[in-house]
């Protein structure tokens, strides 16, 4: 190769992008749109399918539970706890002051109006996803055996690791004796 | 994969054609001629038992998957078949059960003889940052396998750790949610636990070929610590094979009695009978802990009250471990000429050890029992709480404070020249 041949098409130092740059820009950039076009599927997968997600409200009858007890049903793969409190439960958990709570929430806001005895609540603790066992806390309520989180019975937290009360999943009286969540 | 020039003469005409093709003969006769400092003491057998350990997963687990079925209905009834009916099952199930055990003892040794000995510094850091990469990889991996049998541990260990990952702001819920493909542990979950568990063993042993390469181009550490001058390579270093494959196969058998008394005497010893119970989505074991030789950070994610703040210590106590040979400003490598920094060492391994232990204990238990004690903040100052607390904060302070503030205040002991000059000239005060 000798000195006249100089490649017309070499950049020069200090000159805007030629047409090259830009082919090889552009198709380094459609590469990488094309890589992820690809790889979404793959990640994708693995969201819940449709059925999945289609298989996500009950129906319970609220005859099963009496009072002073709770009832234990699987839905969506987690336990929900539709407990039939006791008016003193009841009392305890109205006579709290909002400025005690770490997440302040009043019971009324947690029952269906004109229903205070049925509390539904997701039984999944909201540190870590254990399931609390009821009576062996301090406040009445739900004790997490996992890392010791106290809820009072309004399934709200009171002590201990758990950010968050306990959740009141979506749910709607079909008549005065039947529910369906979800 | 090795550095050193090659010594191998192909003899038979096969050998000098098979060399000019695909040199794989050559490739194993300059690994086994590979030249080695010729102190290496048995702290650096655990390589050798490490690969062992990999090799036995694979096998005893690809075996498993011949007959574990990963559906909810059916994994723990599979698992007892193997365990009861599968010939030669129960062994086979015990050595892949002890034989995690046994992975991670090794891995924990051969850890901490690298920190000892320095074996993370220039040149070495790429050894050491791939063997972080391996940890991380074994301790996914294991935890995915504990899944597996779908007991109630399994269940509930893996409600945890994937919640876990749900104290992530914003992005959290939306990764649990991927990670289970539903809206909670189930058999979508246990099925992509299956295929990963499956998958990262495989991952795990490229990346211990990357481990080993590193190793084999930066040269091995040794008990003394000084990089052996070219010079003195012929004095200083023996081949490979015979005199370390003799010495590891050796330490191999020595930790095949630990191994085989597992498996053969006690092998439920190091598990949980909770675990036996087939998983139950609706009710909590009263006492959850997972396996043993990841309660030191389980115990660091309890001692932070935040939940976030408590997932990003139990990585970051990990993560440091990456920018370890940029946070040891020591220039000698071994401890063994660092006094001041082996005290340190050491009390650092009774930390680590202590953190397990407090992992196992319930936060709110006192330590000393009958102890009244003040409360401070959230819980009593005679609590494993506390207690954690105070293992926790030295775990990190020995990284980031004491590492590379002794480093530079500390004077080490004379470090010898050469590997044969400490030896020599104990003989001569001997004469």
């Amino acid at each position: 190769m000798t000195d006249a041949q100089v490649d017309p098409h070499a950049p020069v130092e200090g000159q805007d992008p030629n047409r090259r740059d830009f082919i090889h820009i552009a198709a380094g950039a459609a590469a990488v749109g094309a890589g992820a076009v690809a790889v979404w599927p793959l990640i994708n997968q693995m969201n819940p399918s449709a059925d999945t997600l289609a298989l996500a409200s009950i129906e319970f009858d609220l005859t099963k539970v009496a009072e002073g007890q709770q009832v234990v049903v699987k839905w969506r793969g987690k336990p929900v706890f539709v407990r039939y409190r006791t008016p003193a439960e009841i009392q305890a958990a109205r006579s709290v002051s909002m400025g005690e709570l770490k997440d302040p929430q009043t019971d009324a806001d947690r029952v269906k109006d004109g229903r205070d005895q049925y509390l539904v609540v997701v039984g999944s603790c909201t540190h870590l996803g254990c399931v609390p066992t009821f009576g062996t806390g301090d406040y009445g309520g739900w004790f997490c055996p996992c890392h010791g989180s106290h809820y009072d019975t309004s399934g709200r937290i009171r002590k201990g690791p758990a950010p968050l009360n306990l959740e009141v999943p979506e749910y709607e009286y079909l008549s005065d004796t039947r529910v369906r969540i979800g | 994969m090795s550095d050193h020039e090659s010594t191998y003469v192909p003899k038979t005409a096969f050998e000098r054609w098979m060399d000019s093709r695909l040199p794989i003969i050559r490739f194993g006769a300059d690994y086994m001629a590979l030249p080695t400092p010729k102190n290496l003491n048995y702290w650096w057998t655990f390589g050798a038992i490490l690969t062992f350990c990999l090799i036995t997963q694979i096998v005893t687990g690809v075996v498993l998957a011949m007959h574990y079925v990963p559906h909810v209905d059916h994994a723990f009834g599979s698992v007892e078949r193997i365990m009861r009916d599968v010939n030669g099952g129960d062994l086979i199930r015990y050595t892949h059960a002890n034989g995690a055990s046994m992975f991670f003892l090794a891995i924990y040794i051969h850890m901490m003889r690298g920190l000892y000995y320095g074996s993370y510094k220039a040149p070495r850091e790429m050894i050491w940052m791939l063997g972080v990469v391996i940890f991380l990889l074994v301790m996914a991996t294991a935890f995915l396998g504990y899944v597996l049998p779908w007991g109630q541990m399994s269940f509930h260990g893996a409600v945890v750790i994937t919640n876990l990952i749900g104290s992530i702001p914003v992005i959290g819920e939306s990764i649990t949610t991927w990670l289970w493909g539903g809206f909670s542990v189930d058999n979508p979950t246990l099925n992509r636990f299956f295929s990963l568990h499956y998958l990262l063993p495989f991952v795990i042993f490229g990346v211990v070929v990357m481990h080993l390469w590193a190793l084999h181009h930066a040269g091995q550490n040794n008990p003394v610590g000084i990089l052996i001058p070219k010079e003195r390579t012929a004095k200083d270093t023996v081949p490979f094979h015979p005199y370390y494959t003799v010495k590891d196969g050796f330490a191999l058998l020595v930790f095949l009695i630990l191994f085989a008394t597992f498996v053969f005497f006690n092998p439920n010893a190091l598990g949980h009978a909770d675990n036996y119970i087939p998983a139950n989505p609706l009710q909590t074991p009263a006492h959850i802990v997972p396996e043993w030789y990841l309660l030191p950070f389980y115990a660091i994610l309890r001692a932070i009250p935040d939940k976030f703040g408590g997932v990003i210590a139990m990585f970051g106590s990990i993560g440091v471990l990456f920018i370890l040979p940029w946070l040891d400003t020591s220039k000698v490598r071994s401890m063994r000429y660092r006094p001041t920094m082996k005290l340190f060492f050491l009390i650092f391994v009774a930390v680590a050890l202590l953190l397990g232990w407090c992992g196992a204990q319930l936060p709110d238990a006192p330590v000393i029992p009958g102890l009244p004690s003040p409360v401070l903040f959230d819980g009593e100052l005679n609590s494993y709480l506390w207690l954690t607390r105070l293992l926790t904060a030295y775990y990190f302070a020995f990284f980031l404070i004491i590492m590379p503030i002794v480093g530079l205040k500390e004077t080490p002991l004379p470090v010898p020249a050469s590997i044969a000059e400490p030896v020599l000239d104990h003989d001569e005060s001997k004469a």
